[in-house]
């Protein structure tokens, strides 16, 4: 084990991902990238699937990654990973290559929610299944944002998208958002959580734990995006706070031992779950978002509203029922 | 029949971006950009872990904002604690 991560230490680390980088303003993925490559223990190998993290990081011919970076396709970023893991295990084994010389190499796959709900889930599947050492890192900005905010398998529901339009037919997006963690964990792997970028030394901290776990590990990224979900750019943060705070997307993590799923809740979802009263309703995080407008203007549809907080509070007392609160 | 097609080994290198983002400012993005109120500052680094651009330092000791990257989006401002920061036009 590493010495335990600090913001006064890692203030003074620099980034491994650049400025200059052609993200819109006020994107929250830059954050979250650059949080969990300052949790790397030394020797890291980055890859990302297809979406705007990729696309606005290497504009030919700019990079803004000062570590090995490999360019994935939209399905792939996780048997990419696995790639790169086996090939560092047999340069060991052999004692010869370019990697042969790194006791412990970080290997780490960035992608978005389309790359993983939906695109890439049977390559991720696998990958966790066959037991590779890397860390996977979900961005999820709930719709495809790269090509022009369509709807994927991690948007909520009632959500505005450009293929759920709200109109007088529909409101929005008319399915639930799949329990991607679910699925994960089903897959037995050592190392699951949630994390928001509101609170960078829980994410640092997590990251940490993901790269230093033996196996496979899942970090699920909220990744508020101002463009899609239609809100001033300088709120992101205060979205990704809020959707904490009102169990939207509550923060934990899952460790697998003896076959057995054991849930952590972390500092901010344990203060909700220790004084329920500071749980906020849900339309606090509805109502900052103009994705969900149709639910307020030009009539308070209270019936819409009503169904997504019951959908927050069963979804949340299961949590507190598997963390044994 | 068909000609021998070149294997693996004699296939040219595909393009690699040979050049840093550092070089490519996007500090003309905004319009705005954070000024620091040192004397409410606590230090407490939050705005360097918020910042998108990685464009806040502390390596003075002090919040420094490097404008050749501020896209001028607003989150250190809207989230310092000790409401320290201020966002002004640029110019």
């Amino acid at each position: 084990m590493s010495k335990a991560i600090t913001l006064k230490e890692a203030v003074k680390k620099p980034d491994l991902l650049a400025s200059g980088h052609r993200l819109c303003a006020g994107c929250a993925e830059p954050i979250i990238a650059r949080l969990v490559l300052k949790a790397s223990r030394g020797a890291i190998i980055a890859t990302t699937a297809t979406g705007c993290l990729e696309v606005a990081t290497t504009i030919f011919p700019y990079s803004a990654w000062r570590i090995p970076w490999i360019h994935t396709a939209f399905e792939n970023a996780a048997a990419t990973a696995s790639g790169i893991e086996a090939a560092w295990r047999a340069m060991r084994r052999k004692g010869r290559g370019p990697l042969a010389k790194y006791e412990t190499l970080d290997v780490v796959a960035f992608a978005g929610d389309g790359g993983t709900y939906d695109i890439g889930l049977q390559a991720l599947s696998g990958a966790l299944e066959r037991g590779h050492d890397f860390t996977y890192v979900l961005l999820d900005n709930e719709a495809y944002m790269n090509t022009g905010i369509q709807r994927s398998g991690g948007t909520p529901y009632c959500a505005w998208t450009t293929t759920s339009p709200a109109g007088t037919v529909i409101p929005g997006k008319r399915e639930w958002k799949k329990p991607i963690d679910e699925i994960v964990i089903a897959h037995e792997i050592p190392y699951t959580a949630t994390v928001s970028p509101a609170y960078p030394l829980d994410l640092m901290q997590k990251a940490r734990a993901a790269f230093e776990t033996e196996g496979p590990a899942f970090i699920h990224a909220i990744s508020p995006c101002c463009r899609g979900w239609r809100f001033p750019p300088n709120k992101t943060i205060e979205v990704a706070r809020l959707a904490v705070e009102t169990c939207f997307f509550p923060l934990y993590e899952c460790r697998v031992e003896d076959g057995r799923p054991i849930y952590k809740l972390s500092p901010p979802s344990l203060a909700i779950a220790k004084r329920p009263e500071r749980k906020k309703p849900v339309e606090e995080y509805l109502k900052i978002q103009g994705r969900f407008r149709h639910l307020f203007r030009p009539e308070r549809r209270g019936d819409l509203i009503e169904r997504i907080q019951r959908w927050v509070d069963r979804r949340w007392e299961m949590l507190l029922e598997k963390a044994g609160l | 029949m068909s000609e021998q097609k070149p294997g693996w080994r004699e296939l040219p290198f595909g393009a690699i971006p040979y050049k840093s983002s550092l070089e490519y400012h996007t500090g003309d993005w905004g319009v705005e950009r954070p000024e620091f109120d040192l004397e409410k500052c606590t230090r407490c680094t939050l705005c360097h872990f918020y910042c998108p651009e990685g464009a806040i330092s502390f390596d003075a000791g002090h919040p420094e904002v490097d404008l050749r990257y501020c896209k001028g989006c607003g989150i250190c401002a809207n989230e310092c604690p000790a409401g320290a920061i201020r966002m002004v036009r640029k110019g």
